[in-house]
């Protein structure tokens, strides 16, 4: 029955937290095939699974695919006065099918099982094989449990759930310290983001009494909220605040370059397909909440599209593969988060998704040179490549026509709904869009170039690689060039569930997710193509023609004319320099908020004093000294009073008895000068007492 | 006839020598000697008043102390002859065992 | 001065003298000498107060039993040493004081109750015939005493023999 499968929803979750338990705490005695099967297996069975609800929902009528399957009640019921009057405000630990988490957990499911047959392969020579699956795993399970929540507290546990699983991921490698320091340095910038997420959820919970989805959605569609109210628009920007953090927007988008520090298959995963998506994901899920707050989707645009163009600026210039991939991870998110900004909610998640093909695929191809080169990540240090690492090379290339935005490939429908939406949003004035749109323009054709660049240096030209790597060079194994191929595929196909109207299509995405989006993006989706077909057919032609300037720049550059780049980075050597250095915003950051005198060390080192001079000094040497003290007293007690008591008894016997004891001489002639001197003293006392009776006796006598 | 009192007083004073003599000498041999000095006056006040109460009992009395005396002087020379084998001296101020 | 006190006199003089010396004598042959002396003076005494048994005794069992005891004993003790070692011990100057105390406190007593000794002497009849006086007093009023004396001087000599034995 279609509608009993809706209830394994749980499963979906639970598979991977399954394996990532036994791996956690059995892990270490497992072989590799073991746990290898076990983890890959619990993922895909996921992915299975997840289909199957796709099909259930599909078969279901427009209006009735919504499903909430509750575990069980976390916090039981209790009055809580909300500003609104009282509420009964509970927490359920329960999943929301719905549109938009059954494409979310497609997309995290199927990437996530490629990525985990694809890491088989590229951990096999790697210690700690049991922990990086378990932690990968359990980072499935969080990220489904985001992404099924069906209130917001246990979207929040899926989100810190996600952050930890970062952490440990990207400091897999903890006995390298860069490592383990940008494991650290990813935590606590999401840390900063999550505390405004927290304090938005307090509010959500304060104004509407509730933090489940389907009954905020029913509060707002009973118009209890006017627009542009004050309290929506302060809980959406809080929230927003959390998606900066997790979606690495500016300005808490310094921890994601670091996180290369991973083993790549964690980078392709968290990094690009699914963790960073999160915050476009919450965003889409509270849409109701952030159309009633204009000012805040127009900060959501403004700063998706500034980062965007800024984190394709850097990625420009860096001569690490990963690092240019990370950068333009951060840039197309503010695609997402620009598209989000526009009311085009569906738009935004439809680029979340080819993304995660097209973007995975770079960076499992990437994986796969360095695993060629023996782990090496400098582009400076590769090329001519193409024949000696054939599948890994045309699967790269792929990618990057993808991410570029050449038709027929995913990224070009994908980015071009951003981009028309954009230009043509009415809701905006004329100038404020067609800017954003400029913005997105260039960083198109930026994106085009840096791409390319990374494949003609790559792969193409004299090869740069030194001698004793040279003879290593070989193709990956099929476990990892498989999943390569897939994601090719997708890379390819996937964007023709968007294909656009004008461009005859039905655009079946943007229609299956239209219920979850709803008010605005209807009405904006009919004033879009209100506006024209010619102006839409236009814009993509533009857009196609700056994907290929981009392209013609980076063949100049780096094929043609190899020594064009140092020129210019001569000649602009201070722009290259602000470039190269990331525009010093880390060393800022740093100086202010970890070395500075206010915040970070100092308070932390006053706080530490306190706790040593204070607490540990009052409570624990206070306790000490008391203890010795005491002691003291009594040591002192006992050695005077109860020792002195027992002395002095012994005392006062040897005092009394000293008269005794002198006269025991031994001496027989003393012994007898003392009987004479009793007799003596005997004889004269009755001597002289008896005197006259003695007298009178002898008289009479 | 000579009064009792004349015999008392020597008497007296033979006992007091006798007692200097005990308690005063070194000699273990001449402390003996003091002490047969001091029977010996015990034994002349003993003899005196027998004769001024005309009682005989005075005489037997005086020869029961000169058996003692003669049994006293042997049993001290022989403890002295004993303690002469172990100590090698018969002084008085040597011999302190008491003490103990 | 009648005979009988001059004799009392010369014969208290002697032994009161020569026990004197009996005890200031380093030599204890010499303290020994003196001792005979005076007990020979004694034995005069004796004979003066009608005793002439006890003086008889006193000759042969003191001096002539005893004495020789004391000396045959001298001579076992070292009496070289003896000679050159110093006579008096510490105390002897508060012993003196003592005896001279009890010395005074005796006189002290006779010179009060001298009334008392001032009643007339007996003859010298009433003590005659002196051994058959003492022998039937003795045997008969006080026998159980004098079997008791022979016992002591029995277990005395026992005693003395054992002790001056040689182990």
């Amino acid at each position: 029955m279609p509608q009993n499968f809706l209830e394994w929803i749980w499963l979906v979750p639970l598979l991977p937290l399954l394996s990532a338990a036994v791996m956690l705490l059995a892990g270490r005695s497992l072989p590799r095939a073991i746990v290898s099967w076990l983890c890959c297996g619990t993922v895909g069975l996921s992915f299975l699974v997840s289909l199957g609800i796709f099909r259930t929902l599909a078969s279901l009528p427009a209006a009735a695919r919504v499903y909430e399957k509750v575990l069980f009640t976390w916090l039981p019921a209790g009055m809580f006065q909300t500003a609104t009057g009282l509420a009964e405000f509970r927490i359920e630990w329960g999943y929301l099918v719905d549109p938009l988490s059954a494409v979310m957990i497609l997309v995290v499911s199927g990437v996530g099982f490629l990525i985990h047959v694809y890491s088989v392969g590229y951990m096999a020579h790697e210690g700690g094989y049991y922990r990086y699956f378990g932690y990968l795993n359990l980072f499935m399970f969080m990220m489904l449990t985001l992404v099924l929540a069906s209130n917001l507290l246990v979207m929040f546990v899926g989100w810190e759930g996600v952050g930890l699983c970062s952490y440990f991921l990207i400091g897999f490698w903890f006995l390298k310290k860069s490592a383990a320091d940008a494991g650290k340095k990813a935590f606590v910038v999401n840390r900063v983001g999550d505390a405004g997420f927290l304090v938005g959820i307090f509010l959500v919970s304060t104004t509407f009494g509730t933090l489940s989805f389907t009954q905020i959605n029913a509060a707002v569609a009973a118009g209890q909220f006017a627009l542009g109210s004050g309290v929506i628009t302060a809980i959406t920007l809080l929230l927003f605040m959390g998606a900066t953090g997790k979606s690495a927007q500016i300005p808490l988008y310094v921890w994601l370059p670091d996180a290369m520090e991973g083993p790549t298959p964690v980078s392709a995963l968290i990094h690009a397909a699914t963790m960073v998506t999160a915050g476009v994901y919450m965003v889409s899920r509270t849409n109701a909440l952030y159309q009633l707050a204009p000012l805040t989707l127009e900060i959501v645009a403004v700063i998706g599209a500034l980062t965007a163009i800024y984190a394709a600026s850097m990625g420009l210039v860096q001569n690490d593969i990963k690092r240019v991939l990370a950068y333009s991870t951060i840039s197309q998110l503010g695609y997402m988060f620009l598209a989000c900004g526009m009311g085009a909610f569906a738009a935004g998640i439809f680029h979340l998704s080819t993304h995660a093909y097209f973007k995975a695929l770079l960076f499992l191809a990437a994986g796969s040179v360095m695993h060629a080169l023996s782990n090496e990540t400098d582009i400076r240090k590769m090329g001519g490549l193409w024949n000696r690492v054939p599948v890994t090379a045309r699967t790269f290339l792929i990618g990057g026509l993808a991410i570029a935005g050449i038709f027929p490939l995913a990224g070009f429908f994908s980015k071009d709904e951003i981009l028309w939406r954009t230009f043509a949003n009415t809701d905006y004035p004329a100038g404020f869009r067609q800017v954003l749109w400029g913005i997105g323009l260039v960083t198109a054709l930026m994106t085009a170039f840096y791409v390319f660049r990374l494949v003609f240096v790559t792969f193409f030209g004299r090869s740069r690689v030194p001698r004793d790597v040279e003879h290593h060079i070989h193709e990956s194994p099929p476990v990892m060039t498989i999943p390569l191929v897939i994601l090719a595929a997708l890379s390819i196909v996937g964007g023709w569930v968007g294909i656009p109207a004008v461009l005859g299509g039905s655009n079946p995405f943007e229609h299956f997710l239209a219920p979850v989006f709803q008010s605005h993006a209807a009405t904006t989706a009919a004033e879009a193509t209100a506006q024209g077909h010619g102006l839409e057919l236009g814009l993509m032609g533009v857009s196609l023609v700056a994907a290929a300037i981009g392209i013609g720049i980076a063949y100049l550059f780096y094929l043609r004319q190899p020594e064009l780049p140092d020129q210019w980075a001569f000649r602009f050597s201070r722009l290259y320099k602000l470039l190269f250095n990331k525009y010093y915003v880390d060393e800022l950051y740093s100086a202010v908020f970890v070395e500075g005198p206010l915040l970070g060390k100092a308070m932390g080192n006053s706080f530490a004093r306190f706790d040593l001079r204070v607490i540990d000094g009052i409570g624990v040497d206070g306790t000490g000294w008391f203890t010795r003290f005491t002691s003291r007293l009594s040591i002192w007690w006992d050695t005077w009073i109860i020792d002195g008591s027992v002395r002095a008894l012994g005392f006062t016997v040897r005092l009394l008895s000293w008269p005794v004891r002198v006269i025991q001489t031994g001496f027989v002639q003393a012994y007898l000068f003392l009987m004479a001197t009793g007799v003596v003293v005997f004889f004269f006392y009755y001597v002289i007492r008896y005197r006259d009776e003695i007298r009178q006796f002898l008289q009479l006598r | 006839m000579v009064p009792t009192t004349h015999y008392l007083f020597l008497s007296a004073a033979l006992l007091t020598i006798g007692v200097i003599g005990v308690l005063t000498r070194r000699n273990l041999i001449v402390v003996l000697m003091s002490i047969e000095l001091i029977l010996n006056a015990v034994n002349i006040n003993l003899i005196a008043f027998a004769r001024q109460l005309a009682s005989v009992e005075g005489h037997v009395f005086a020869i029961f102390v000169i058996t003692v005396a003669a049994a006293e002087a042997a049993v001290g020379l022989g403890i002295l002859i004993a303690f002469f084998r172990n100590r090698e001296t018969v002084n008085t101020d040597e011999i302190d065992l008491l003490k103990w | 001065m009648t005979f009988y006190l001059a004799t009392f006199y010369v014969l208290g003089a002697i032994a009161v003298l020569s026990a004197l010396l009996v005890i200031t004598r380093r030599n204890p042959v010499h303290s020994a000498i003196f001792l005979i002396v005076t007990l020979l003076s004694v034995a005069g005494l004796y004979l003066q107060l009608q005793a002439e048994f006890l003086a008889a005794v006193q000759i042969i069992l003191y001096i002539g039993g005893v004495m020789v005891l004391f000396l045959f004993v001298i001579l076992l003790v070292n009496l070289e040493v003896t000679v050159r070692q110093e006579p008096f011990n510490r105390m002897w100057w508060i012993a003196g004081v003592a005896a001279l105390v009890l010395l005074g406190e005796l006189a002290v007593t006779y010179y009060l109750g001298r009334q008392a000794f001032a009643i007339p002497v007996t003859p010298a009849a009433a003590l005659q015939p002196n051994t058959e006086l003492i022998g039937r007093t003795l045997y008969q009023t006080y026998m159980l005493p004098f079997e008791i004396a022979s016992v002591l001087l029995l277990v005395a000599m026992v005693g003395a023999v054992l002790m001056a034995r040689r182990r």
